[in-house]
């Protein structure tokens, strides 16, 4: 029960959110804030229980599991099932709305009440993915975390916002409808196999299927998540979905809807499929290379500051694609703790264009400049945040990074060799930014004010995370290993059998 | 005839018993609110009588028509349909000139060709049934005739009708000449001793029916004259032949398929997944280039008329299902999209309120009802937590069964396109407008609110827990006797 309450609780602290605005424009904020402390503590709460367990995995990989019947007719069950890769997205989602929230205080002053309730339903939506077993429940919540996300861009968005709503909705919608007829062939086809109409991960995970349906059907799975990662060349919804969104939705969409695809290939279109994964893992590989390069060159020639930071997040993705059909446990490893760093370090970029926005009113790099001697304290934080974004070692985003290369390496050194030369225009575009923004001449003299501590908290708690990662992430591979144990299971089999 | 016939056919006896009360009524006294409670209790007498008369089903009376589990759902249906479009009427007419009690009449005749048509196993009664549902509806289109656009609709409609009509009956005859029969099960049986499958009479007779169905569910390529129609029919009738007129109709080509075994024909497939595909796509398409909200709703309607016969293709149990659970989801969507048309134009003198333009910033200055529009075109668009989306997954698990991808890829191909539209409106309706611009407004009719909330509700509630309604489907609308 523990898990349906920890996606409930999103769901309705945010009508909550909204029925507050009456009291005033600081209710929905301090009710959005109380829900997702409330949550993060019930996540906590199945982590600690669950620590010890998953460390040795004796229990199996679940850490809790809720079966409950919802169509019965169809097969539909209301299957959540949580275990380490999930426990640690989650809090990645719920740990990045805080910061979201806490970002918009001073952001959002029009319609606070619909602006928090939409932002909450979008991470009980991504809640609802990260935990579903069904894969109608599955798609069900895929669909659901969209339309608050359309509304966060379409109606609190900078200058060209509609545009760029309906093109994010457009491109996920589109793809995941593919996915839907992919997940239905699947079932029809497990149907004729053993007469029971079944949407159930496990289930259908024993259907038996000849190459070019397996390949057919992986593939329909693979463009969904391959436009939410996204991987060149679905990726073009992005740079205008995160430069005109608000901060609030530019960190949850890179923060964590992004991730939501990565676990998405993680979860299903690889071990639902592993031998069409296994025989497409060269092209997407090397998609995942492009993706890198592609991205950060597209980063460099950037004047606006927060269209770069979206191609960083195209770069940063190619690889966490490259580790994971890279597939051996390194890579995998690396992917997750890439998909970790990325939100954590990306988010932070996208909180600080936000304030930048704020104070200047402009996010052209061009009228930017000198900010280190008006505002040392952004600045600092700014100069970190980039530098774990190049891939400082010591920091998060080098751990994920170097794991997937050595990893990668194994497979293909071709592939790792060339993804390797994206951490260099990683530095090239990191520095440009600081050297653009935050050195040189300052633009003026009139003083602007510097990151409040209501800015400082939520940075720091931002650092210390990617410190954290960036030194000691033996209790994160602790949770997440076992999660991913079938993949390496599958991995090897299939690697023994090629031989 | 036995006294269990006539228990069978209560529904209609106690509807037709309803048109000759509110013919007198009207004769005998003009009053506005008495006929419209006449006639809404006549629709609810009617509704009731479905318990009584599903005690005798499955049960034949006569030749013509057949009561089962599946006349039973769709009869329901469109009575609770027929119920809300009166309750949208009301306030709808109260504000207009000119005398508002015929309109009652004209609407309970063409719900009773509509329960007949769901009821009927021959073509005689079928054809009969139609041209009550059309006839009815051609008076209903022109009913505000001292406007230009009504009339104009209603002639369209008038020759358009007339032509399908003659069509079909074509198709009915070729079929009659080689067969010799006119019930749809004898059809069914007889086709089976013809040794060649491709017989050009029955194909060609089949061919034509299908035509003349297509003009009635304004399937491309017969699709012309829907927009102007919907255009110009005043909203709540609008509403009504979005659904009840189109809904039976299908009802009916879905029981000749399983009854007269049209399904085994590859022919006839082909052509059902032209039909499909050519309406996915060119009413979405089109849709596109509408700046007005009836239009866009009348082209949205040809598209979803196409994931309807994507449902269709499947045949047997599943295409009873799908189509069945997407009609239902189809009703409720369209009536709460036309019934916030009606109710701001109940509202707005003897203009009809259609423009995209008259939307704007309705969200920020009647936020209820902007809001059911929003979820209604969200619903069109099939999101989660709305009854569409179910409808789309029923739609989508139709096709695949059948293994018909290029209707599935259209379908998705349409839906994206249909998002477009459907986002389209909604940000209009969110684009703030200036103070001065807001002006406050009058409240709309209660009944149309009412009607709409509930609406509403069953839009939400069967997009979070459709089990009761899939229940009723297999409990009733699968049993097709013959």
């Amino acid at each position: 029960m523990m898990l349906l309450w920890i996606f409930l609780v999103l769901l309705i602290g945010g009508a909550l959110a909204w029925l507050a605005q009456r009291g005033g424009r600081d209710w929905p904020r301090w009710v959005s804030l109380i829900v997702l402390v409330v949550d993060l503590v019930l996540v906590l709460m199945v982590w600690s229980e669950n620590y010890e367990v998953a460390s040795v995995a004796s229990r199996g990989t679940w850490f809790a599991e809720l079966d409950l019947p919802w169509i019965p007719m169809l097969g539909i069950r209301f299957h959540l099932g949580l275990d380490g890769l999930s426990l640690l997205l989650i809090l990645l989602t719920i740990g990045l709305g805080i910061m979201a929230v806490a970002a918009s205080w001073s952001e959002i002053t029009d319609r606070v009440g619909f602006f928090h309730f939409n932002l909450l339903w979008t991470l009980a939506g991504t809640v609802g993915v990260f935990l579903a077993l069904d894969l109608f429940l599955f798609f069900f919540f895929w669909e659901l975390m969209l339309f608050p996300m359309y509304f966060l861009i379409a109606i609190w968005g900078h200058e060209r916002r509609v545009y760029a709503a309906i093109k994010f909705f457009l491109f996920t919608q589109g793809s995941g409808l593919l996915m839907f007829v992919a997940i239905l062939a699947l079932v029809f086809i497990n149907h004729q196999q053993t007469g029971a109409t079944t949407f159930d991960y496990f289930a259908l995970s024993g259907t038996e299927l000849d190459a070019s349906t397996e390949m057919l059907i992986m593939l329909g799975f693979f463009i969904a998540f391959a436009v939410k990662l996204p991987a060149v060349p679905l990726h073009t919804w992005l740079p205008d979905a995160h430069t005109e969104a608000p901060t609030a939705g530019s960190v949850i969409l890179a923060g964590i809807l992004l991730k939501t695809g990565a676990y998405g290939l993680l979860r299903f279109a690889v071990p639902l499929f592993p031998d069409a994964a296994m025989s497409f893992a060269p092209v997407a590989m090397a998609l995942g290379v492009i993706g890198t390069l592609y991205g950060a060159v597209l980063a460099f020639a950037q004047d606006d500051m927060k269209r770069l930071v979206a191609y960083t997040s195209v770069s940063h993705l190619g690889f966490v694609l490259l580790g994971i059909y890279a597939w051996n446990e390194l890579a995998l490893q690396g992917a997750v703790v890439q998909m970790l760093a990325h939100g954590l370090s990306t988010g932070g970029l996208f909180i600080l264009v936000g304030a930048l926005q704020e104070r200047l009113h402009t996010r052209d790099m061009r009228q930017m400049g000198g900010l280190w001697a008006r505002m040392p304290r952004l600045s600092a934080i700014g100069m970190f945040f980039a530098i774990a974004s190049l891939g400082l070692p010591g920091l998060g985003n080098f751990v994920g990074e170097f794991l997937i290369l050595l990893g990668a390496f194994s497979r293909s050194a071709g592939f790792a060799i060339a993804g390797a030369v994206g951490l260099i225009t990683a530095v090239i575009y990191a520095l440009v930014l600081v050297q653009r923004a935050f050195h040189g001449e300052p633009r003026g003299a009139a003083a602007l004010p510097d990151f409040s501590v209501r800015h400082m908290t939520i940075m720091a708690v931002m650092i210390a995370t990617l410190i954290w990662l960036g030194f000691y992430p033996q209790p994160v591979f602790d949770t997440f290993r076992p999660g991913l144990g079938n993949l390496h299971q599958l991995a090897n089999g299939l690697t023994e059998a090629a031989r | 005839m036995a006294g269990a016939d006539l228990l069978a056919i209560l529904p209609f006896l106690v509807l037709a018993a309803a048109i000759v009360v509110v013919m007198l009524a009207i004769a005998i006294r003009r009053h506005h609110d008495l006929t419209f409670g006449l006639a809404l209790i006549g629709t609810l007498l009617s509704f009731i009588s479905l318990w009584p008369a599903s005690e005798v089903a499955p049960r034949r009376v006569t030749l013509l028509f057949i009561i089962d589990g599946y006349a039973l759902f769709y009869i329901g249906l469109i009575l609770a349909t027929t119920l809300s479009v009166l309750l949208f009427s009301h306030g709808y007419l109260k504000m207009r000139r000119g005398p508002q009690e015929e309109f009652y009449l004209l609407v309970l005749l063409a719900t009773l060709g509509a329960i007949s048509l769901v009821a009927s196993r021959h073509f005689a009664s079928f054809f009969v049934a139609l041209e009550t549902l059309s006839i009815a509806l051609l008076a209903l289109i022109a009913y505000p005739r001292d406007r230009a656009r009504p009339v104009e609709a209603s002639l369209k409609y008038l020759i358009l009708a007339g032509t399908s009509s003659a069509i079909l009956l074509f198709g009915m005859a070729l079929i009659y000449a080689r067969l010799g029969t006119m019930e749809f099960t004898l059809i069914g049986d007889r086709l089976r001793t013809i040794a060649e499958a491709s017989d050009i009479y029955w194909l060609t007779g089949l061919a034509m029916i299908v035509a003349g169905i297509g003009f009635k569910l304004s399937l491309v390529p017969f699709h012309m004259w829907a927009p102007d129609v919907y255009e110009g029919a005043p909203a709540p009738v609008t509403a009504f032949i979005a659904t009840v007129s189109k809904g039976a109709v299908f009802a009916l080509l879905l029981r000749y398929f399983l009854n007269a075994d049209a399904y085994n024909f590859g022919s006839v497939f082909i052509m059902i997944n032209v039909l499909a595909v050519a309406s996915i796509l060119a009413g979405n398409l089109l849709a596109l280039l509408q700046n007005n909200v009836k239009r866009i709703l009348a082209y949205s309607s040809i598209a979803h008329l196409g994931y309807l016969l994507v449902a269709f293709l499947a045949g047997g149990a599943l295409a009873k299902e799908a189509v069945t659970y997407y009609l239902v989801a189809y009703f409720v969507m369209t009536l709460g999209a036309f019934g916030i048309v009606t109710v701001l134009s109940s509202v707005a003198g003897e203009t009809e309120v259609e423009e995209l333009a008259d939307y704007r910033g309705l969200l920020w200055q009647r936020p209820w009802l902007g809001g059911v529009f929003t979820i209604t075109l969200l619903a069109l668009a099939g999101i989660p937590l709305t009854v569409g989306f179910f409808a789309k997954f029923y739609a989508v698990a139709g096709g695949v069964g059948a293994a018909a991808w290029p209707a599935i890829f259209a379908l998705v191909a349409g839906s994206v396109i249909g998002l477009f539209y459907y986002l389209r409106v909604i940000v209009i309706m969110a684009t703030p407008v200036a103070e001065a611009e807001a002006v406050e407004f009058e409240t709309v009719p209660w009944t149309g609110s009412t009607t709409l909330a509930a609406l509403t509700f069953i839009l939400i509630w069967l997009g979070i827990y459709p089990a009761p309604l899939i229940s009723l489907i297999r409990l009733t609308a699968l049993q097709v006797g013959n």
